[in-house]
């Protein structure tokens, strides 16, 4: 069985003492037959978390005004614009092991491609969205092509180079983006009756963020992400029991920059006027951050790591400059502390319990 | 022709800052296999430093020695206190540690130095220009030129002509092998990870005549001089030297000639398309990976 956690990926230590807990953390429960590991959901309690977690999803935008925190609304719609972007770099980083430090970029290509063709082409929001997902995947798959002959820092480089030349591109191509003073985004219409314009957006980026997280846990499960595993524990053994590793390094890249470009659509109309000082190579490092802290190689650790990381800023306003230290300084503890992030730490917890007094 | 000349003599000046850079970072590539995108904040830190020590009064050569020492320091303290606990970490894990340095130093710059620019005081003279032929050269750029030259020469003969440079080669080559040989391969990656942060301080002292003292300024020289320690070949130092001159000339010339709001953008796409005719950099060796 292929590992799901991203012990690989990282380097677990070979001590006896890890052995045991890897082969315990493979998935994360204790597994009996082969069906267990097939499982999206599993169990009553499973099921009740997943229905506990869309209810409240739901009500939230009618129970935050109650108590006073209407504002954080707006929040939780960003919250679901990263937990996408999180979940697509955690397929190409946590999953495949190809690295990208550019993946800001890919969403200010969504950002600006969605409102680009609504406004140039009045095209329907889901349009301009799939059209903006579209237009990613395909950058996407033009990164990917190097990738299949560059690895380790030389990908890094070029991942990176490619950030920075978004970025640079949309500062000097006026026409395109408004330059430094940037583009109004028109405000879309999602067609939802009796709700404000927050609301409605908010309810199309949760269902959003909800769906493709959805794909995100159905792909690691299927025999694409068993694929994008093998490349990633050695693409030279993966493509010897035949992955098709052109198919399957820029498919990776495809999706991860098609799920940031929705998520830059989101993102562009929560702003509603885009400049590419939001696009930085900081954002794509913030990116990094999200999944390494929550935890690489797991959909749930994504998850975990944008909710944490676009919550913090906001907790944290008033020491916005200690924010990068911060940062930093959780990166680094949790690299050296436990590298499967705070979901892996999270499952091996579980595990103990589970495994009790063994 | 005067004109190429005068951008090619601009391109050195740029050229031989990306090359010093980007020795530092080949520096730690092929000995310990770390790819350091601290690099930037640790030169960074270095030349605000340099800045405060200036700003006690101290002689330019003290305060800049003060500068390179702190960087360095900081290069040994990650060694020591957080790669070697963390050693067995992947390439990923290593770069991602890095990352988190990175944000905490450029993060200890702002709120220590603020994020407002300062004008650090250099001997040297942008204004202040020679004349070759008909071409102009500022004073900087000779001086940035010179000193980069100088460094590089230096770091050429500790490399090949010292002992401690036998010791490096060696441990970068098989550090198992070079410790059961008695070389103390811990010492030296610590002693090369002080070069290197102290390579990246001279840049970032060169630099500060002509850019502003501000948190990012090293961004840009060091993604950079990273950039062209890969199209030089990660493990081959005077591929370092080759890319970074190399990418300065070919910024100079085609800002000049064609645009300049672009030139940063044609970095890279020269750099990405370099990579893809030649994988491993132009002077860097071809590894046959095995599973």
């Amino acid at each position: 069985m292929l590992p799901r956690s991203a012990d690989v990926a990282l380097g677990s230590r070979a001590s006896p003492r890890t052995a045991r807990i890897h082969l315990l953390s493979v998935s994360s429960d204790l597994l009996e037959r082969y069906q267990d590991d097939l499982y999206l959901v599993k169990g009553a309690t499973g099921w009740l978390t997943v229905a506990a977690l869309l209810v409240g999803l739901v009500a939230l935008p009618f129970f935050l005004p109650k108590v006073g925190l209407g504002y954080l609304l707006f929040i939780a719609i960003l919250m679901a614009a990263n937990v996408i972007v999180a979940v697509g770099l955690n397929m190409l980083v946590g999953f495949t092991g190809l690295i990208s430090l550019g993946h800001a970029g890919f969403v200010a290509i969504g950002a600006y491609a969605s409102g680009l063709l609504a406004a140039k082409f009045g095209l329907p929001w889901y349009a301009a969205w799939i059209g903006a997902a579209v237009i990613t995947a395909g950058f996407g798959f033009l990164v990917g092509l190097p990738a299949l002959r560059l690895t380790g820092p030389y990908l890094a480089i070029a991942t990176l180079g490619f950030g920075i030349a978004v970025y640079q591109v949309l500062v000097n191509w006026t026409a395109l983006s408004g330059g430094r003073t940037g583009l109004p985004v028109q405000q879309l219409s999602f067609g939802i009756a009796g709700l404000t314009a927050t609301q409605q957006l908010y309810y199309v980026a949760a269902g959003a963020a909800v769906v493709l997280s959805w794909v995100g846990y159905n792909l690691a499960r299927s025999h694409v992400g068993r694929a994008l595993a093998a490349i990633r524990d050695s693409d030279i053994a993966a493509e010897v029991t035949g992955v098709n590793l052109l198919w399957y390094k820029t498919l990776a890249f495809a999706i991860s920059a098609a799920y940031a470009g929705i998520a830059g659509a989101i993102i562009a109309q929560a702003l509603r006027h885009l400049e590419p000082q939001s696009f930085t190579f900081l954002e794509s490092i913030t990116y990094f951050a999200m999944i390494v802290i929550g935890g690489l190689g797991t959909v749930s650790g994504a998850i975990i790591g944008a909710v944490i990381l676009t919550l913090l800023p906001h907790y944290l306003s008033g020491l916005r400059q200690w924010l990068p230290i911060f940062y930093g300084a959780a990166i680094i503890l949790m690299m050296m502390v436990e590298p499967r992030g705070i979901y892996g730490r999270w499952v091996r917890i579980k595990m103990y319990f589970k495994a009790w007094p063994l | 022709m005067t004109q190429l000349a005068q951008y090619l003599v601009g391109g050195l000046a740029t050229g031989s800052l990306y090359a010093l850079v980007a020795l530092g970072v080949v520096l730690l590539y092929r000995s310990s296999r770390v790819l350091n995108f601290a690099h930037g904040d640790i030169a960074t830190l270095g030349t605000f430093v340099a800045f405060t020590l200036l700003g006690r009064k101290l002689p330019f050569s003290l305060a800049i020695t003060g500068g390179l020492a702190a960087a360095a320091l900081v290069g040994v303290l990650f060694f020591f206190f957080v790669l070697r606990p963390a050693k067995e970490a992947s390439l990923l894990g290593k770069i991602v540690l890095t990352l988190g340095l990175a944000l905490v130093l450029s993060g200890a710059v702002q709120v220590v130095w603020g994020t407002d620019t300062l004008v650090f005081p250099f001997p040297l003279s942008d204004t202040r220009v020679h004349r070759i032929g008909q071409v102009v050269v500022s004073e900087t750029s000779l001086g940035t030129i010179v000193t980069g030259i100088v460094l590089m020469t230096l770091l050429y003969v500790l490399v090949q002509g010292t002992k401690i440079g036998l010791a490096m080669r060696a441990v970068a080559q098989n550090a198992d092998a070079a410790q059961a040989l008695g070389i103390p391969a811990r010492k030296i990656y610590a002693l090369t990870w002080a070069l290197a942060a102290a390579l990246g301080g001279a840049a970032g002292v060169l630099l500060a005549p002509v850019v502003y003292l501000d948190p990012f300024m090293m961004l840009d020289p060091f993604l950079k001089g990273f950039a062209a320690a890969v199209m030089g070949g990660m493990d081959s130092l005077p591929g370092a030297v080759l890319g970074g001159f190399l990418l300065g000339i070919a910024e100079s010339v085609f800002a000049g000639y064609i645009s300049f709001k672009f030139k940063t953008t044609m970095a890279f796409a020269v750099i990405i398309l370099v990579l893809l005719v030649r994988p491993e950099g132009l002077l860097g060796r071809v590894y046959h990976r095995r599973v």
